[in-house]
């Protein structure tokens, strides 16, 4: 399934997620990591923490629909390999990024602009095996 | 209001995922197949969102951190450990791995159930038992700790 090169797009849409980085620190105090937010909403300990996590969840779900009711479209979800690999990458994902303390946004956006070496390793980890595993799966197992 | 801000917060953020690329797997996939370069049909536009989440974050925390505290919180909560061990490396190579097999990381994931797509939800309920099972390790009493 070949994909547009979008840099514009992409830039902006970094551009946004940077953004909403910075504001969530300037209010909140706070890292916007994606895996923060969905563990901390699986976690009752602290029920003021447990809301503002809803809340953020809640609203990253709500992101493409702002977007398609003020554009009238939302960018496409593509999937381009078996239900089973989803459910496998998903399960995997959830074991990384629970060790690893963090993910793209936590420690590639948030760790790295504030110049955490934690993060800087991080990010170069997932980094090289993400490109691995794609070159494994797609030109050594054909899958 | 806190609740307000951080649900504003968060649409901001789910919009640039969704305009970025990030929640589209096909996209991804393409930017991980850097055999791609060699047939023309690489694409590149994910390194173009860390750039730009970057060129925002990093002057901005700049000015955030000048600040003594938050706006609407008593402190800034940041992790304070500094150590770079297995745990970090092995995690963290692991996320790679599943990155690389399903297309989806969280925050590209999250964003994404707002459309609708079946295989987002799947994605996520997934995501969400590879966390539990971490957890459930942990509680089995297996030493190296998760952290989130």
């Amino acid at each position: 399934m070949i994909t547009d090169f979008t840099p514009w797009q992409s830039l902006g849409g970094g551009a946004l997620i940077g953004l909403a980085a910075v504001l969530l620190m300037a209010l909140h105090g706070r890292i916007l990591g994606a895996t923060g937010i969905l563990g901390g909403v699986l976690r009752f300990a602290d029920m003021d923490d447990w809301r503002l996590k809803a809340a953020l969840l809640v609203g990253m779900a709500m992101g493409p629909l702002v977007l398609l009711a003020l554009t009238g479209q939302t960018p496409a979800v593509e999937i381009p390999i078996s239900t089973l690999a989803i459910v496998l990458g998903g399960v995997v994902v959830g074991v990384g990024v629970s060790y690893g303390g963090g993910c793209t946004s936590g420690h590639g956006v948030c760790g790295n602009a504030r110049f955490s070496r934690r993060s800087l390793v991080a990010t170069v980890t997932f980094m090289v095996t993400a490109f691995a595993t794609v070159y494994l799966t797609r030109h050594v197992m054909g899958v | 209001m806190k609740l307000v801000s951080a649900l504003l917060i968060a649409v901001i953020f789910g919009i640039g995922i969704a305009l970025s690329g990030m929640m589209n797997p096909a996209k991804v996939l393409n930017f991980f197949d850097l055999a791609q370069i060699g047939a023309g049909t690489w694409d590149p536009s994910l390194a173009f969102v860390m750039g730009g989440a970057l060129a925002i974050t990093i002057p901005g925390y700049w000015l955030v951190f000048r600040r003594a505290a938050p706006l609407q919180a008593p402190r800034f909560q940041l992790p304070d450990t500094k150590v770079i061990d297995r745990r970090l490396i092995l995690g963290s190579a692991t996320f790679g791995i599943g990155w690389g097999i399903a297309g989806f990381c969280p925050g590209g994931a999250l964003p994404a159930l707002g459309t609708g797509e079946p295989e987002a939800f799947l994605f996520v309920a997934a995501l969400i038992g590879g966390l539990l099972l971490a957890r459930a390790l942990e509680t089995r009493g297996l030493r190296s700790k998760p952290a989130i």
